[in-house]
């Protein structure tokens, strides 16, 4: 059986993996009950048959969009960014002027409100290639620049290629959460855990910084999956930008403002944290919420379409909201719909949201949706929960780190027990 | 370049102001750039990609229409049978095609009109003639072709043309006046014959000599009895233009007359050889893989598959479309021969033109 073009495609536009997967056009195999380790499978209820048809069910949804994609979509995007655009000129021009606190108050919320649209609704989904239909050279996923510190290109590739492919595989997804912090009892403890709830707090305080440093790929580096040359030519290419935007938030405007300055250059480090607060909370509740299901490296082993599909909507959760919460997320509220179609047009997963829904109470999958301060409460209690070792192997683990820390201090023989 | 020259010799004070100016606006605004937000305004402006607006749409015939067009700043006006690129987007995607300029070059306004016309199926063209609105933003790029007069004109032209491809010869007629000019055209019927009413003016005006044939009732003029309409046909110049058949026949028929260099030919639209099997086209600096069909251009392939692909005339004559082919083969699909790139030698094709024949891969 052949891959239906749009798919392969889709999957094709990712970069070549670093360590790569492709998916298997055999039959799915009936899932086991357990992963090797004794984790319980989440899609064992699952016959071959019906792996199938979920795939078969969202290849058509996915038709259907494509096919009535067009000009009503094209307005969306075009208007959104003219809108983005005009906000952030009308708010840095109020800035000039933000030694009178009025000014300050609505330059500041203007930008902040700008750079979260930018990044989330415009940024992130031009990047993810949903807008490549249009043949605009403007607004291509191979053109797009956006106001974060990650250059576009190293974002997609970490993105993208890893955190899409292997999205909740333990070990295999560096995405947040899996990356710095211990959010599963299959993880490993280790001692910095302890703090994790102060490093995932620094973590969304320099969020951009954060997500940069993330997409160089350092522990690829470190396990020889990266080419030396070409990581230190990214890191390069990261710090010029990142060096770029700090100056332009915090020498160039300012500058201009004259004797606005100081109050200026407050108000775009306020937008900038406003921002990276928001996108951490965002991209925190798309994996991270109780309900949410990890996988095991066994998963991915010759995993079919059908199959991809059903761990990519398992491993994500939405957020609920209205119209606006939506848009500020840049529809990663429908965080199950972008992984299960993460080419297709943002403005559109609101509408293939209830039949997603369906089809997975159908087969009896849980549809992981709240309002945002529920799955954010539930991510930060995972991460305060799973600093400490699991429970019933806290002794276990003492002992494990107690003989790592004091290999050798030898106990003289003479004081033994005998046996 | 005069313009260069010019902006060289100026105080190095002033120049440096405004170089700083610049790299200070940059700056401000990266990771875009200042023109970006210009762009909210004033997409007109000089110094922009080229655009232009849509000020007028106005039906010639039942299947034919002028749009007139606001071109912006940038643009470098045209010699009188040029063509242009305009970029449309039907259905939000932009999809680009040529067409001959109608109007007249006039030195101050930025005025041009185009007249199209719909072919059965044809996507840009019904758009222009159904749907598009004054107001609407198309992009551009400048006037290219070599359809165009020498300087002085000649003594004697022949103008042969069919259907649309009136419109390059309407463009001429319309901005010189000929010391002597015939033009033989074909149309369908009276009624579907564009710019009539303007033509036979100008043969009321004595500035033209008009020969009509109305094909519904008795065929397509083939080239070779031009001489039965027009007897000195040898002694003029001549441009040609319309569907292929008539201009394969004419330039056959100007061949054997042994006056080749006498005819000037302007192509609307290649026929395409279709054999064989198609394959797999890998655009690997985009990294997109996508099935090419046998019959079609891997330019639309890989436009259809989201790869940015440069582009121009689309049919074989600008070299607009050039890519390397590092690997595989592909089909010349003008002549349906195959040309085959080996892994220490790249071969430059036309991807307008050239069809996947089994596996490829194309450095784009
Ligand atoms: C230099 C140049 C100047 C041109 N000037 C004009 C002009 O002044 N006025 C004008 O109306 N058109 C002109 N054309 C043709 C124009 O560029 C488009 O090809 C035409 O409008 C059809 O586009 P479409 O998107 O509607 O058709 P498409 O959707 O691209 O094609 C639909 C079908 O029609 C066939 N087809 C495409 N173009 C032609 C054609 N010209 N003749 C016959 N079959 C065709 C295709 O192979 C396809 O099967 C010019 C073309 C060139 C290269
Ligand atoms: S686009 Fe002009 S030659 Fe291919």
């Amino acid at each position: 059986m052949a891959l239906p073009n749009t798919l392969t495609s889709s999957l094709a536009r990712l970069r070549p993996a670093r360590g790569g997967h492709r998916l298997s056009t055999t039959r799915p195999k009936a899932p086991a009950p357990t992963y090797a380790s004794g984790k319980p499978n989440p899609l064992a209820h699952l016959s071959p048959d019906q792996i199938e048809r979920i795939g078969a069910e969202l290849d058509e949804i996915r038709q259907e969009v494509l096919d009535s994609r067009g000009e009503r979509d094209a307005n969306y995007i075009r208007r959104l960014i003219r809108v983005q655009r005009s906000l952030e000129l009308v708010s840095r021009t109020v800035l000039l002027f933000s030694k009178y606190w009025p000014a300050w108050v609505v330059g500041t919320t203007g930008l902040s409100l700008s750079k979260i649209l930018e990044n989330m609704e415009i940024g992130h989904n031009v990047l993810h290639g949903q807008w490549d239909w249009m043949r605009d050279p403007k607004v291509h996923s191979t053109s797009w620049q956006w106001d974060m510190a990650s250059p576009s290109a190293q974002w997609q590739q970490a993105h993208n290629v890893q955190h899409h492919t292997f999205t909740n595989v333990l070990g295999k997804d560096e995405d947040l959460g899996f990356n710095i912090l211990r959010v599963d009892p299959a993880q490993k403890w280790e001692p910095g855990n302890l703090v994790q709830p102060l490093t995932n707090l620094l973590n969304a305080v320099f969020f951009q910084y954060g997500v940069a440093i993330h997409d160089l790929g350092t522990p690829a580096l470190k396990r020889g999956e990266r080419d030396r040359a070409t990581y230190l030519a990214d890191l390069r290419t990261m710090l010029k930008k990142a060096g770029r935007h700090a100056f332009r938030d915090y020498v160039a405007h300012p500058a201009v403002s004259g004797p606005s300055a100081v109050p200026t250059l407050l108000a775009n480090a306020t937008a900038n944290l406003v921002r990276n607060l928001w996108a951490h909370t965002v991209i925190f509740c798309g994996h991270l919420p109780s309900g949410v299901e990890t996988f095991e490296v066994e998963a991915i082993d010759d995993e079919t379409r059908g199959e991809w599909y059903v761990r990519q909507m398992l491993g994500s959760g939405n957020i609920s909201g209205g119209p606006m919460m939506h848009l500020m997320t840049g529809n990663l509220s429908y965080q199950i719909e972008h992984h299960l179609f993460p080419d297709l047009p943002s403005n559109r997963y609101a509408e293939v949201a209830p039949r997603v829904q369906a089809l997975m109470e159908r087969y009896g999958l849980r549809y992981v949706s709240g309002p945002l301060y529920k799955q954010a409460a539930s991510a930060w209690g995972k991460v305060f929960r799973y600093s400490l070792p699991n429970r019933g192997q806290r002794r276990a683990t003492l002992r494990r780190l107690a003989r790592r820390v004091l290999p050798r201090v030898r106990v003289p023989e003479s004081r033994m027990l005998p046996a | 370049m005069a313009f260069t020259a010019q902006r060289d010799s100026r105080p190095t004070l002033q120049r440096t102001i405004r170089d700083s100016a610049r790299s200070l606006a940059r700056l401000i605004t990266t990771p875009l750039s200042p023109g970006d937000y210009l762009d909210l305004f004033l997409p007109l402006r000089a110094g922009a990609p080229l655009r232009g607006r849509v000020v007028a749409v106005r039906p010639e015939t039942e299947d034919a229409t002028t749009v007139t067009i606001l071109t912006g700043r940038g643009w470098r006006g045209h010699l009188p049978g040029q063509y242009l690129r305009i970029g449309v987007d039907v259905d939000g995607v932009r999809l680009w095609r040529s067409y001959s300029i109608t109007s007249p070059p006039t030195r101050h306004d930025r005025l041009i009109s185009i007249t199209v016309r719909a072919i059965p199926d044809g996507v840009v063209s019904n758009h222009i003639l159904r749907q598009l609105t004054p107001g609407t933003l198309l992009m551009l790029d400048q006037a290219v072709g070599f359809f165009t007069q020498p300087d002085p004109l000649p003594a004697k032209v022949l103008f042969l043309t069919a259907g649309s491809g009136l419109t390059p010869v309407m463009g001429m007629l319309r901005s010189y006046r000929f010391p002597d000019a015939v033009l033989v055209h074909s149309a369908p019927t009276p009624e579907r014959m564009m710019f009539r009413e303007e033509l036979h003016r100008m043969v009321a005006d004595g500035r033209l000599t008009l020969v009509e044939r109305f094909t519904d009732d008795a065929g397509v003029l083939p080239a070779g009895e031009v001489g039965t309409v027009v007897p000195d046909w040898r002694k003029r110049q001549t441009w040609a233009c319309g569907p292929a058949p008539l201009l394969n026949d004419a330039e056959q028929h100007w061949a054997e007359a042994g006056i080749a260099d006498r005819l000037h030919v302007e192509r609307f639209h290649v026929q395409l050889v279709v054999e064989g099997a198609g394959g797999e086209a890998h655009f690997t600096r985009s990294d997109v893989r996508t099935h090419g069909e046998a019959a079609e251009p891997l330019l639309d392939a890989g436009e259809d598959a989201g790869v940015l692909m440069p582009s121009g005339c689309r049919m074989g004559i600008c070299f607009g479309c050039v890519a390397p082919l590092t690997d595989g083969s592909v089909r010349d699909l003008r002549t349906g021969d195959i040309v085959t790139a080996t892994s220490d030698e790249a071969v430059l094709i036309q991807t307008c033109v050239s069809a996947a024949a089994g596996s490829c891969s194309i450095d784009l």
